[in-house]
Order: C-alpha cells, then structure tokens, then sequence
C-alpha cells in the first residue's frame, strides 16, 4: 500500500542545489509542475518514473513510503506503481479499441466481470473528456488526438489502477480539462501534471516551479487562487466555446464575450 | 573473462545499451573487448574503439546465417580477448533469424527489445528471447502504458525465467543492474556449447537450388498444408 513518494532533490544544471531539500507527495495529492519549456518539468517526471536514486543528471532520490521501491517494482508488470502519460506516449496498436482494452485489462485484472465493469468506465470516463465518443468497434488508430489523450488517461486511471499517475502536458489534445480534474480526483491518487495551463495549475494543491533544471518554489494554491480558478475556469469556457463554434463555421457575436469585455 | 552475448532485431537500441554498459564497466576498473558481428555492414567497433579506447574486432558473417558465424568465430575471439588481457567480452550480433539464438551456456545472453514493435513481438521472437538470461525494453517513454504493460506480461508468458530491464538508453537509466548481471557471471570456460537447438536438417535451398515449392526439394520438405508433417528425411 503506498502513502507517500518522496523526492529528495538534487541540483539544477548550473550545479545548484534544487531550493527544497525534498517534496513529499500524499495519495490524493494533484501537483503541477510549472515552468518555462526546457526548464527540466519533463526531466522531473522522468526521475519519479525510472525511480531515480541519485543515478540521473540531477542527483535526485526517489523513495516510496519513506524507503528505497524495491525491486519488484520494476522487475513484476503487475506491481508498478506507476503509469506515464507523456508528449510522446501513443497508441500503436491497430486493435479495435474493445479487443485493445480486453488485451491490457486482461493481464491488470483476473475476475471477469471487474474486467468488463472496468472496460465500461474507462470507456464512459474517456468519453466524458472527449467532445467526439469513442466507439468500442473503432481501431485505436483511427482515434482522434482528443479521444487517444482522453483513452490513455482513462486506461492509465482505470485499468492499470496505479496509485501514482504522471501526465506530461496532456491540455495540449482538445479535452475538457475541469471535468478531466473532477474526475481524477475521485480516485484516490497521486496525479502529477507537467503544465502550462492556468486552469490545471490552479485546480492543483501546489504546484512545483522548474527553472534551468531545478526546483526553484513550491506553490500551495491559496484562499485568493482558489477564487481566482473559478473566474479563469470561466474564461477559459467562453474560449473553448469560442473555438468550437469556429469550428462548426458559426459566425461570433460580441454577446459571447458579455460580462468579460 | 566473463562473456555477454547481446542480441535483438535491428534499430531497437542494442548499441546504446552496450554504450552505456561499457562505460559503467569501465568506470568500475574492468577492460572491456567488443566483437560485432553483423551481415554486411557495421560501424560500432570503430566507434567504441575511438570513445573508448578498448580493443574490438568485426566480423561480417555475408552469406552466412550470423548465428552460425557467431558459432564459428567465438573460439577465436574468446582467444583474442583473453590475448588483450580482458576482463568482459561483449559480442554484439545482428538477431536476423527468429529460429536461432547465439548464446552460451557460460555467458550472459542479452536480448534488447524496443517496447515500440508492437505488443505481438515477444510472441515471434522465439529461443532469441525465450533463451536470453535478461530481455532489456528500450523506448519506453514512447508508448501507452497500457502497450508497456502487455509488452512485459508478453515477455513473461514466453520466457517466465527471464529477467525484463526496462531502460533509458538516452540518460542510460536502469544500466547498473545490467552491469550488475555481467559482473555476476561466472568466468567463460575454455570450451562452451550453444544454448540452443538449431534448426532441423540440411537445406537444399542453403545449398543453391533456388527453385520455388516443395517438389523440388528433397531432404526436409515442407507443404502449405500439413504443417506438422515434415516429409522425406
């Protein structure tokens, strides 16, 4: 049963040590990672993932319920606490999307009805993400950018069932991120966001500031960001519903922008 | 001298690996010796030679299997490497034939398999995998985790002995427990024997008849239907 994962950091790339000495991280937790591009947030999942113990660039440790993971996690596939979802991480499969998750949920779950009851969620939450459903007789390569980020994320929560997920800039795929965070955050997990995103960062608890390779801030959201991520969910609505209805070729009116402008 | 033998199809990393292995080992005070042996064209001894300054040797098996040329040179080079007063003989070679693997009882066999060739390759890989001591996974980061998953358990239903590493070959994440593996090997003996069974029979076609179907072959013959059944002798 894991509690908690620890980060003792390291230093940046100029050799400096990170400003924290270490990071404890809490099942329930959501954290972003912030951060100018090349600032180290993709190096820093990567650290948790790979489990590093001083044997990256960065000299950072990573412990799981204040010890050393042991070795069955990286040796068992069953056991590893942890899934990714990167900028690269894709489908390659051409499966059918049903026969896809009856192959994974196949080796993650054993009693036959858990697995069906598990295909449906991860199905039902990925279509909850996506403006576009996914159809179980579709192949996993004719999904949309949207409905594969939302299909790994829902596979990743869902079925492999680890206690820890990374999600390296998944805002970047056209999903419905406020409804993405509610979601995950009825799983009790470990959910860490790389993001650029206003709305992700300020739904998170606190979020990590990277720059040149270290830890530069950790962030708690307080009372005045947390009233702010309201107002910023808004207006992040009204450019999403913007954005689609440019997409359905409909002309804008100023009414849509009423009570910002 | 201990000997590891890696193996594993083309472009999934193999080389990378061995990058890495080597300069951990080297770090820890051991002299490496490197052969390549490839079908027609390699460059890694050269490259190793010039980054790190250890003897290594090249071998083009041409026409022949590479498996075959590995059964045939390993002698030798086992005599050359001991000759340069190695610690480690790593043996690099192209894993062309799926019927076939080139390891030794005596020496570490290395499979390196790229999570991104599909979740059905540990299926069609045979003895190069199912033989292999440890199944190293590389490009990881590339590919769902639901992929990365099946990948694993696919490599555990097909060689349930073997150890799976998954690694970064780009930071050269996850190499110390290889190292660990070829440090922990038991020194290679004088005269060694292939791990695996070859495959059955003489072969006209390996002897030059080129013409196509079964009828006009003799020897080991074999129909589109009837799979099982091997005819003539």
């Amino acid at each position: 049963m894991i509690d908690t994962i620890t980060i003792l950091t390291g230093f940046g790339r100029s050799g400096e040590l990170e400003a924290v000495p270490r990071i404890d991280l809490k099942m329930g937790d959501v954290v972003s990672i912030v951060g100018p591009t090349g600032s180290g947030k993709t190096t820093f999942i990567n650290d948790i993932e790979l489990f590093a113990d001083a044997n990256t660039p960065t000299g950072r440790r990573i412990l799981i319920n204040g010890e050393r993971p042991p070795v069955e996690y990286r040796d068992d596939p069953a056991r590893n606490p942890i899934a990714l979802i990167t900028q690269h991480t894709t489908f390659l499969s051409d499966l059918p999307v049903n026969e896809f998750l009856h192959t994974h949920a196949r080796i993650r779950i054993t009693n036959l009805a858990e697995r069906e009851t598990a295909i449906e969620r991860t199905l039902s939450f990925a279509n909850q993400l996506t403006g576009e459903p996914i159809a179980l007789e579709s192949r996993m390569t004719e999904l949309s950018g949207g409905q594969t980020r939302a299909l790994l994320i829902a596979d990743a929560t869902i079925i492999c069932n680890t206690p820890i997920v990374l999600l390296d800039e998944v805002e970047n795929a056209g999903i419905h991120r406020t409804r993405a965070l509610e979601l995950l955050r009825q799983y009790r997990k470990i959910f860490i966001f790389v993001t650029h995103d206003p709305r992700i960062a300020l739904l998170s608890d606190y979020r990590i500031v990277m720059q040149r390779g270290r830890i530069t801030q950790v962030l708690h959201t307080d009372a005045e960001e947390r009233q702010l991520a309201s107002v910023v969910s808004r207006l992040d609505d009204i450019l999403s519903s913007l954005r689609d209805k440019i997409r359905l070729g409909e002309r804008l009116t100023s009414l849509e922008l009423e009570g910002v402008a | 001298m201990k000997l590891a033998i890696c193996a594993g199809p083309a472009t999934t990393g193999k080389t990378a690996v061995l990058r890495h292995i080597i300069r951990k080992l080297q770090d820890s005070g051991q002299r490496v010796a490197f052969l390549k042996i490839d079908v027609q064209y390699a460059e890694e001894d050269e490259q190793f030679a010039r980054e790190f300054g250890i003897p290594t040797r090249k071998v083009y098996s041409g026409e022949l299997c590479p498996d075959h040329c590995n059964v045939m040179v390993l002698g030798d080079a086992l005599q050359w490497a001991r000759k340069a007063e190695s610690d480690v003989l790593l043996v690099e070679t192209a894993g062309l034939c799926l019927r076939c693997s080139p390891y030794v009882d005596g020496g570490l066999g290395l499979i390196v398999l790229e999570a991104t060739s599909g979740m059905n390759l540990p299926l069609k890989v045979g003895p190069m995998l199912s033989l292999a001591d440890v199944a190293v996974v590389t490009k990881i980061d590339r590919v769902s985790q639901a992929e990365r998953e099946v990948f694993r358990a696919r490599i555990q239903d097909v060689a349930p002995g073997v150890r799976i590493r998954e690694v970064n070959a780009l930071y050269g994440i996850g190499i110390d427990p290889l190292v660990d593996h070829i440090r922990a090997q038991a020194d290679a003996e004088e005269s060694m024997l292939l791990r695996g069974n070859p495959p059955v029979g003489t072969c006209t076609i390996c002897v030059g008849k080129k013409e196509i179907g079964w009828q006009s072959h003799f020897g080991v013959v074999r129909a589109l239907d009837n799979q099982t059944f091997y005819r003539g002798e």
